[in-house]
């Protein structure tokens, strides 16, 4: 799927041009007898993929339309489409602000506009059926003066901050770690005295767990006196205040988003190095000889050579970083204030943390679905234009 | 055919005698203190002392770590391979009873009257299990630090009101000589929160859960009281005097024996270490926050699974298992709080005038269990995300509100966790 089929100009091996039907035909023989064993070879492969990755694939799509839980005496029962609608489920209210008798706005002590609290509406409040339970995503200010606040709300906030969070993190971590590792590639691709070396330090931490990682990592990135702390106020002469990276809404998502880019980019160097050294030597010749810059050698020369590894890594980058887990469950567990949430933290959180096996589900099928269809459009767009 | 009668009698007799002659029953055991040398070391004298004490059962014990043991007893159920005993840990026994992997206990409950309240896992009014040891927390100082900011010290009869406990930290935090006023732990994720947390709650006269239907949180964990005490507890960060849930894990394991926070709530599991790095260290009950001083209750127990075929043996084992020598040995070898008074005066360190005495009269008169309920596992869940997140600066009212919609909708769900 992702590597287009040869142009059909491989050369197969040599058939011999004479009594070619008889050769043909014990060749058939000899491939269904070889063939038998070839299943029988791919059988304990294949059985193992087939009860570890394809039938758990269809008792997830199967247990995210019932209430299965970890552990019930009760009896699973088919619920429909409610774990989908409990996830989610969206609406939207107006908020007028409190005024007082003569119709002015009140104001709260920092000079904010006082709204009434969304709890007298979405809480046992019948007058408004559609949006019981729901709480406050994220809300704007409108109408004349900028008085009223419109409101939308979701059934489960929680998830909808983890859509957001794991799509940020896909959005900013597949062009970064992508450029990088190209970058670091084109470095590492010279015939230099010690270059393996060097190729060595950049893959080092690919090869060590990325739980290990994360460990060093929050250490790295401590509040009081982690190393990144630390670096930042001996280089700033103390001008630095030290910054809880992990501790803060607004740092902790990219802390991990800068760390898993540094974790993982050796990985998808090496893929690049394989492109690079696909590339005939020739071609750089050639180019070299009518006197092409250095820019010109990259843009018409490696690109165009690097298509098919640039397809393979973004698709592939694009579907690790949506698997976004282990860094978040060691370094914040989901925290500050679900500002480092993920889907697959969360359906893990659920499925097993509280037991709820058809709501972790449901989740995982999100994740497919959504998975599924960017690399469909990633596929549409990167096709080869004939 | 009286020959054969005769004959068929006699062989009867002859395998009837012969199988009680070798046959010990094997009893298999699962243990959660796998790496832990003295606990297994225990653990192996009792079971050797059992085996050697009569001739119909001999136990067989499998030990695993206790990050995996709970998945594994949980595989062990859905694949019906449960042994014969297990521990489990209090707060996790109700959803156990509940799900049918162990039955009650076949032992009287008055045998184990002399124990402390939160030893016993009683479940419907039905006990499932029973432990050797409690667990219990202290607000741990130094009575150098008590002296220097001018305190007085709370006791058991007299503890600290709200007022007294603040003023307390305010003079530790103008003080200067601490990194934070109070290490409440928050590094500590998973069951702490809700062990160690949840008894400030009750003390302010909220709950996890409404105890008396146990069918809802609303008005338990989004009264007045919880906001109270939602409010108090954001206090504790807003205001400086607490890490937050960003606190180094090591800070928290040895912050207080290294002088950086004035006071800790910690378990008596770390009193040892505080007491060799400070020998003033005093373990203060907790502050009456207007219900009373409350800390948590209930450690690991052991139960009879319902896959057990010999329930009468495995319960002898048990009560073997419970005689006072024991849970003395439990105590001096990995310090835990013995379950019985007169276990107590065996032991090292909780006998009248031991260094840790005071945490027996801790769990003797503060302790109150975790919600016995077998939704539990989510309730726990559910309030520690809900005080992480009060800590962060969440809005109070908005996050408890959410926290009991969360709790509601498992319950039902489960249709009430009833059967």
């Amino acid at each position: 799927m992702i590597f287009p089929s040869g142009s059909g100009a491989v050369p197969g091996p040599d058939l011999p041009q004479t009594d070619e039907k008889v050769t043909i035909m014990q060749r058939e023989k000899s491939l269904t007898r070889s063939n038998g064993a070839g299943w029988g070879f791919a059988l304990p492969g294949f059985g193992l993929m087939v009860a570890f990755i394809i039938l758990p694939f269809f008792f997830a799509i199967w247990f995210s339309l019932t209430n299965q839980r970890l552990i019930s005496p009760n009896p699973t029962q088919f619920v429909g489409l409610s774990n989908y609608t409990q996830l989610l489920s969206v609406g939207t209210i107006l908020l007028e602000p409190e005024r007082d008798e003569n119709g002015a706005t009140l104001r709260d002590d920092d000079g904010e506009i006082a709204y009434p609290r969304l709890r007298n509406f979405t809480r046992n409040n019948p007058d408004y059926p559609k949006i019981q339970g729901m709480r406050e995503w994220f809300s704007w200010q409108t109408g004349p003066n900028d008085e009223l606040k419109r409101v939308i709300l979701a059934k489960d906030v929680v998830f909808m901050r983890a859509l957001k969070n794991t799509f940020t993190f896909v959005i900013i971590v597949a062009p970064l770690q992508a450029g990088l590792a190209l970058l670091l590639a084109l470095l590492i691709n010279q015939r230099l005295r010690g270059i393996n070396i060097y190729r060595a330090i950049y893959f080092m931490p690919v090869v060590i767990s990325i739980v290990v990682v994360a460990f060093l990592w929050r250490l790295i990135y401590d509040g009081n006196n982690g190393l990144l702390n630390n670096l930042l106020g001996a280089i700033s002469f103390g001008v630095i205040e030290p910054v809880d990276w992990l501790g803060q809404t607004s740092t902790a998502l990219g802390a991990i988003i800068g760390m898993s880019i540094w974790q993982a980019v050796g990985f998808h160097m090496v893929i690049w190095l394989s492109g690079l050294q696909t590339i005939s030597p020739t071609l750089y010749e050639a180019a070299e000889l009518e006197g092409s810059s250095k820019w010109q050698t990259f843009r018409y020369v490696t690109w165009p050579g690097l298509r098919n590894t640039a397809v393979l890594i973004l698709i592939v980058i694009t579907m690790q970083a949506f698997g976004l887990f282990a860094q978040v469950d060691v370094m914040t567990n989901g925290g500050p204030l679900d500002s480092t949430q993920t889907i697959v933290f969360q359906a893990i959180e659920r499925g097993y943390g509280k037991q709820d096996i058809s709501g972790g589900s449901a989740i995982s099928v999100l994740l497919f679905l959504i998975v599924l269809s960017i690399s469909l459009i990633q596929r549409y767009l990167t096709r080869e234009r004939s | 055919m009286k020959h054969l009668t005769l004959t068929a009698g006699v062989l009867l007799a002859s395998t009837a005698l012969a199988g009680s002659a070798i046959a010990q029953t094997e009893l298999s055991m699962w243990y959660h203190g796998a790496g832990n040398e003295v606990e297994s070391a225990i653990l192996n004298q009792i079971i050797a002392d059992f085996n050697e004490s009569q001739s119909d059962y001999t136990i067989a014990l499998e030990s695993f770590p206790q990050g995996a043991y709970n998945d594994a007893v949980q595989a062990a159920a859905l694949a019906g391979n449960l042994p014969d005993i297990i521990d489990v840990d209090g707060p996790v026994m109700p959803g156990w009873a509940w799900a049918g992997y162990i039955a009650p206990l076949p032992i009287d409950e008055a045998e184990f009257a002399d124990f402390l309240p939160g030893t016993k896992g009683i479940w419907n009014d039905t006990l499932y299990s029973i432990g050797l040891w409690d667990a219990a927390v202290a607000l741990v100082t130094r009575q150098s630090y008590l002296d220097d900011l001018g305190l007085r010290k709370p006791t058991l009869d007299n503890p600290w009101s709200q007022d007294e406990f603040m003023a307390a930290l305010d003079a530790a935090k103008a003080s200067g000589d601490f990194d934070f006023a109070f290490d409440p732990g928050m590094a500590w994720t998973g069951e702490w929160y809700p062990y160690a947390f949840s008894p400030f709650l009750q003390s302010f006269g909220g709950d996890m859960i409404d105890r008396s239907t146990y069918l809802t949180a609303e008005g338990a964990l989004n009264g007045d009281e919880a906001l109270a005490f939602g409010e108090w507890w954001q206090s504790l960060f807003e205001g400086g005097y607490a890490p937050g849930t960003s606190q180094d894990g090591a800070d928290r394991d040895t912050g207080f024996n290294e002088g950086k926070y004035a006071f800790s709530w910690n378990g008596n599991w770390a009193a040892l270490a505080a007491l060799e790095a400070f020998g003033d260290t005093v373990f203060l009950p907790a502050p009456d926050f207007g219900n009373g001083p409350k800390i948590g209750a209930a450690s690991w127990q052991f139960g009879v699974t319902t896959a057990s075929e010999h329930p009468e043996g495995a319960a002898a084992f048990i009560k073997f298992a419970t005689q006072d020598k024991y849970l003395a040995a439990f105590s001096d070898g990995i310090g835990l709080i013995p379950a019985t008074a007169s276990a107590a005066a065996m032991s090292k360190y909780y006998q009248d005038g031991g260094p840790m005495a005071d945490f027996f009269a801790l769990s003797e008169g503060q302790a109150l269990v975790r919600p016995v309920t077998a939704g539990y596992a989510v309730v726990a869940k559910v309030f520690e995300k809900a005080l992480a997140d009060i800590s962060n600066g969440a809005d109070v009212a908005d996050t408890l509100d959410a926290a009991v919609d969360e709790i509601d909708a498992d319950i039902e769900k489960n249709a009430g966790y009833s059967n």
